[in-house]
């Protein structure tokens, strides 16, 4: 496990097997994914524990994820499989805690498990109920 | 990644929330990348400067930061939009000119050095041999690293940024050492500036950080920036070195046949309505060379040439601008071919250009048809 961007939160997972371009695809306002193609479309990534392979495209997506932040509707934590710039430097911009998981551990997580980060702890990630 | 003592105090905040952002973006760049420390870089080149690329979202962070944010080394800007002293000429509309202008005003606030460039490489002088940089335009990164003997990776808008406000990049990959797994044998007779972009193009999308390029000629300034920016248009390779590599090296041919793959991929039409040059930026040598072709000739439609300011002045001043101005160009400084917004497809179904970076984004960012040509065809066949 890696840890990209630092933070204490607690939340409910919200899973996706896509990855996400978040410039143009996630709604600046509302944090709901506009993308027909996507498995969360219409579907808000605000105030969820956004777990998904890994952020594509390009790297001024990061403003985006600053914006989503700013409009209070950003996830509370993102978790990949993958790292890529454009996630772990929008995350950086927002002060959002970003996780590096490996595939055995994304497999285990799913839709709507309770889970705490706390990247200073012993156990980063930990499901609480 | 080991951080400083220091380092560990600006992230946890206590050098004020600016540096602590600064510090974030450095560590999730460097745990991205396996970096293992960070180091101290002398100059950042910033991207992220163009409204038409980053937005609202892009404005309204660099005015909230720019109250706050200082630059800590010397640090250079990327092109913007349009040229001010001519913005009334292309009916670009005010909210455009005003969000602009607020960018502007910030990086400047920031202590960014306003050079609105894309060749910091050849409008600044040089540091001494193999000192770290952060630059995040990719011809400039590919130029740095391949014929200016410095170190860097192909930073985001965002790392750059971050090494601008504290000095400090991840030390990972190109900074480190490359040993490129692949060499590109050049294998095209008479290339022009037209091929070595479309050589880039092709190694950006073989190569991984680094390619060798092996059977190359001697290039002159204008193919090599061509080269370096066909190659940071298509991939993350940000390095070529020259020669045949180690023996365990994959070998691939670029040859006519992927001449004509990347003109298919990249022509769209077989005239233009109007002619860009520039993406990169032209330089002085460049605005001289094509002083020269075109004396006795005007263009037989609008030609649009993208330089730096400082080289526009220095043209002014040796009466280059007047050649070229007579000759029916339009001179723009301060913006670039690429990722502008005078030219869209409201006006204008078809640009003629020699440069494959510029094709590539007036194809897929402006969503205008493309027509490739050499600057001595261009000049031969549409002036008189």
């Amino acid at each position: 496990m890696k840890i990209l961007v630092h933070g204490k939160v607690k939340g409910v997972v919200q899973k996706s097997n896509n990855s996400i371009n978040f410039l143009g695809t996630v709604d600046k306002k509302t944090g709901i994914i506009s993308d027909k193609n996507h498995d969360l479309f219409e579907k808000s990534i605000a105030n969820t524990i956004l777990v998904f392979p890994s952020g594509v495209g390009s790297s001024v997506g990061a403003y985006t994820i600053y914006s989503i932040k700013s409009n209070n509707s950003a996830p509370l934590a993102m978790v990949c499989k993958k790292a890529d710039l454009t996630v772990a430097t929008g995350c950086a911009l927002a002060n959002i805690p970003v996780l590096i998981i490996s595939e055995n551990e994304f497999d285990s997580l799913k839709n709507g498990m309770k889970v705490e980060i706390d990247t200073e702890s012993n156990i980063p990630l930990s499901i609480y109920e | 990644m080991e951080l400083t003592r220091d380092e560990e105090s600006a992230l946890k905040g206590e050098q004020g929330e600016i540096m602590q952002m600064a510090y974030r973006i450095l560590v999730a760049t460097g745990e991205a990348t396996d970096a293992d420390k960070l180091i101290p870089i002398e100059w950042a080149h910033l991207s992220g400067v163009n409204y038409n690329t980053i937005g609202d979202a892009g404005e309204e962070f660099l005015s909230s930061i720019s109250k706050d944010a200082r630059v800590k080394v010397k640090t250079t800007l990327n092109p913007m939009g349009f040229d001010i002293d001519n913005v009334s000429n292309y009916n670009l509309d005010k909210n455009f000119i005003s969000k602009q202008l607020s960018i502007k005003n910030s990086y400047e606030a920031i202590g960014v050095t306003p050079s609105f460039s894309c060749i910091p490489y050849e409008i600044f002088d040089i540091p001494k041999e193999n000192t770290q940089v952060a630059f995040a335009e990719s011809n400039a990164a590919i130029h740095a690293n391949s014929y200016d003997n410095l170190k860097t990776n192909k930073e985001s808008a965002f790392s750059a940024l971050a090494s601008a406000l504290t000095g400090k990049s991840p030390y990972s990959s190109l900074r480190k050492e490359d040993s490129p797994n692949l060499t590109i044998s050049m294998n095209v007779k008479n290339p022009t500036e037209l091929t070595y972009g479309m050589l880039g193009f092709f190694a950006g999308k073989v190569g991984d950080t680094s390619v060798n390029i092996s059977g190359l000629e001697e290039m002159d300034r204008r193919q090599r920036k061509a080269m370096c920016g066909g190659m940071g248009t298509s991939g993350t390779c940000a390095k070529f070195l020259f020669g045949d590599g180690d023996s365990d090296c994959e070998k691939i041919e670029f040859d006519e046949k992927e001449v004509q793959n990347v003109h298919d991929e990249l022509n769209t039409a077989e005239k233009g309505d109007i002619i860009t040059l520039g993406s990169p930026q032209l330089g002085l040598d460049e605005i001289s060379d094509l002083a020269a072709k075109l004396k006795g000739r005007s263009f037989k439609k609008r030609c649009m040439v993208f330089t730096p300011r400082t080289v526009k002045e220095q043209a002014r001043k040796i009466g280059y601008t007047n050649e070229l101005e007579r000759a029916g160009c339009e001179i723009l400084s301060d913006c670039c071919t690429c990722l502008t917004p005078l030219i869209n497809k409201d006006s204008v179904d078809a640009v003629t250009t020699n440069s494959i970076k510029g094709a590539f984004y007036l194809k897929n960012s402006n969503g205008v048809d493309v027509n490739l040509k050499s600057l001595s065809k261009i000049i031969e066949e549409e002036t008189r």
